[in-house]
């Protein structure tokens, strides 16, 4: 008889001092409007009411959970609300940067000749006269853009043997070495070289080998493969440790020599995660500033010898332009000019990136069950 | 005949491996011998102004009085960075491995691995010309109401290109690394500490102090090691947000100066006896990251034993 009274007063326990389903949007729309009146007293704008009203719906929240609930559910409300803000403060700069270079830069990229001309010959009189005169702004990022290829292809020829030799070293070879244990971490230590550093141990290197002001596309290709290594080894060696150890045994078994089965079985295997992580490595060094810029010099001309001469590239581009315009007194067509070349190496970053996820996908090794 | 032939061939197969397995050790040694060339190289060429007389470096007061500003500088911007970087990224990692829907998460990782991809020249630019000029009001209320504090002394600088906005910068450049380590590590936390708590009636966030942060809590520092690391190696940022100057406490005046900036700033044109006082301050940077760095691996190799004993 008490069977049915029993789980009417269970119930009403447990949805005892809960707040309602909708609680969160009403909070919300709350917060919204209230937001809304207190930035209208003091001058609106969109940012401020995001602010204010984060604030208010959390303030609101919790207070409300807090009264209903009680303090448990309420720290939980308040650490999901500082959880999410986080989250929404980390995108604010992704966004803010991402908006910035395609305002400021798509005026540049769609000057008639940008990808195509380099700055020989681009006076400060010629951007003085596309200010006064409204001629367009002469000069584009053709040698950068040559720079660029050059310095990370050579980087890419030097580093990618390299770091994959001693990622095979490290899985197939090393053993646990004492040896193997040793580069293990000099290579982690090596991921945290300050970029810069690299430059000036380039430049230390030739300075000492070749003599003084020894600066070209070569030496700013060796400073990259200092970065660029350690990336290439790190992510060689984890795909080739996820190999299985069944095929290596099964070539064994057929008497292929290991250096043989590395190549045949276990490379091709593994190929897609190393080629998804060089281009990854590739994306990674493209956009490497300092040790070009102590490394290759900056030129304003095309240098199409990457072991001869000053080289341009993009990111010392950019940075040349911003803090030395070509015209001082008129420092609009190089900001143009810079913002130009920075939306062109964001996009060259991104399809590296694009590419190395269809790398990775493309030469995946086909699932056979 | 026979034998012979299979002589021969088993020879060209012993040389095969010979070879090989020799150029991977070779690629191996090279790596060490890269590392050990990079502290060698650098030592040479700074030499010179190591020993030179101290009238002759810039300043005029010796190397130690040219270098020390500068660490502090780099220490200075390195520690708003972390400041900022730090609290954020663990909520973004918690975010993305602990709250948000199942579905969204690994996208939304992709969504803040992006952060990392854009060139640090960029977010220098980006620095410069747009958080310098929104910031410099918040400097100026900063001044009026805060002066007290030798922080936020005023003068606040006109153009925002102070230390604090480089920190800002830089926060912002080593957010992602920070988050992606975190977020490994909270994903690592065994399922069954966490239904455990769960299953004891605690709520989420009981869980996560619970369960999840003792757990990570080795990763968590060394995460934020290595994001020390990249802030105080980070150049770009700095040399084109901050217009530098002498040392100051206050944060938003334009002063100070980072090792990395300095390098960048001067290098291209200097010569001579310049050329190793700036090759002396990259290896005291290098000498700076390098023991960060080892700190932080150091700790994440005593962590992995000690969660393979779990």
């Amino acid at each position: 008889m008490t069977s049915t009274l029993t789980p009417v007063r269970k119930r009403s326990a447990l949805t005892k001092g809960q707040l309602p389903k909708a609680a969160p949007y009403i909070v919300l729309a709350l917060a919204l409007i209230i937001g809304a009146a207190i930035l209208a007293l003091i001058g609106f704008n969109a940012f401020g009411w995001g602010i204010v009203a984060a604030i208010l719906f959390t303030v609101g929240l919790v207070g409300w959970s807090a009264a209903v609930e009680g303090s448990r559910k309420a720290k939980d409300k308040l650490a999901t609300c500082l959880v999410v803000g986080a989250f929404l403060i980390a995108l604010l700069p992704l966004i803010s940067v991402i908006w910035t270079v395609l305002v400021k830069g798509l005026p540049g990229l769609l000057d008639p000749g940008f990808l195509g001309t380099s700055m020989n010959g681009v006076t400060g009189a010629f951007d003085n006269k596309s200010v006064e005169q409204g001629a367009p702004v002469m000069g584009g990022i053709y040698h950068a853009l040559v720079g660029t290829v050059q310095i990370t292809l050579l980087a890419t020829v030097i580093s990618v043997p390299v770091g994959l030799l001693t990622a095979i070293y490290l899985v197939e070879y090393g053993e646990d070495r004492a040896l193997s244990r040793a580069i293990t971490f000099f290579v982690d230590v090596m991921t945290g070289i300050p970029s810069i550093v690299a430059g000036l141990f380039a430049a230390a290197f030739f300075l000492a080998v070749v003599g003084p002001g020894t600066k070209t596309g070569a030496v700013a290709a060796v400073a990259l493969s200092v970065l660029m290594i350690p990336v290439v080894v790190r992510s060689s060696e984890e795909m080739l440790k996820i190999v299985p150890n069944e095929l290596r045994e099964a070539a064994y078994a057929l008497g292929v020599r290991k250096w043989r089965t590395i190549l045949k079985v276990v490379i091709p295997t593994a190929i897609s995660g190393i080629a998804s992580g060089v281009t990854l490595a590739i994306a990674r060094v493209i956009g490497e500033t300092a040790p070009i810029l102590v490394t290759a010099g900056f030129a304003t001309t095309i240098n199409n010898n990457v072991f001869g001469g000053w080289m341009a590239s993009l990111p010392t581009f950019i940075y040349t332009q911003i803090l030395n315009p070509t015209s001082p007194s008129n420092p609009g067509p190089s900001d143009q000019r810079a913002w130009g070349a920075a939306l062109v190496l964001i996009i060259l970053v991104m399809l590296l990136n694009l590419g190395a996820r269809l790398v990775a996908r493309i030469f995946a090794p086909k699932a056979g069950r | 005949m026979t034998t012979t032939s299979l002589t021969k061939s088993r020879g060209a197969g012993r040389a095969g491996d010979k070879v090989f397995s020799g150029a991977t050790l070779a690629a191996g040694c090279l790596i060490l011998a890269v590392l050990f060339g990079v502290a060698l190289f650098l030592v040479v060429q700074a030499f010179p102004a190591l020993v030179a007389s101290p009238d002759k470096i810039q300043g005029g007061q010796g190397f130690f009085a040219y270098i020390w500003p500068i660490v502090v500088g780099t220490l200075i911007a390195a520690v708003i960075a972390l400041a900022i970087a730090t609290p954020v990224a663990i909520g973004v990692a918690l975010f993305i491995s602990h709250f948000a829907p199942r579905g969204l998460a690994s996208g939304l990782g992709y969504v803040i691995d992006l952060l990392a991809a854009i060139p640090s020249v960029v977010y220098g630019a980006w620095g410069a010309a747009f958080l310098a000029k929104e910031i410099s009001p918040l400097y100026n209320w900063l001044a009026d109401n805060m002066g007290w504090v030798p922080l936020f002394q005023g003068p606040a600088s006109a153009t925002g290109k102070t230390i604090l906005t480089a920190g800002i910068v830089l926060a912002v450049m080593v957010l992602p690394i920070i988050t992606s380590l975190t977020r490994e590590i909270f994903l690592q936390t065994p399922k069954l500490h966490e239904e455990a708590a769960l299953a004891l009636g605690a709520t989420r966030w009981e869980m996560i102090r619970m369960a999840v942060l003792p757990f990570g809590r080795a990763g968590i520092v060394s995460a934020v090691m290595l994001g020390l690391g990249r802030a105080l190696g980070e150049t770009m940022a700095v040399a084109l947000v901050l217009s530098s100057g002498a040392l100051t406490a206050s944060l938003i005046q334009s002063g100070n100066q980072t090792i990395a900036a300095e390098i960048a700033l001067n290098f291209p044109e200097a010569s001579g006896l310049k050329v190793s006082t700036l090759i002396a301050a990259g290896l005291v940077l290098f000498v700076i990251t390098l023991g960060v760095n080892m700190i932080a691996r150091w700790i994440i190799t005593r962590h992995k034993e000690f969660s393979g004993a779990n």
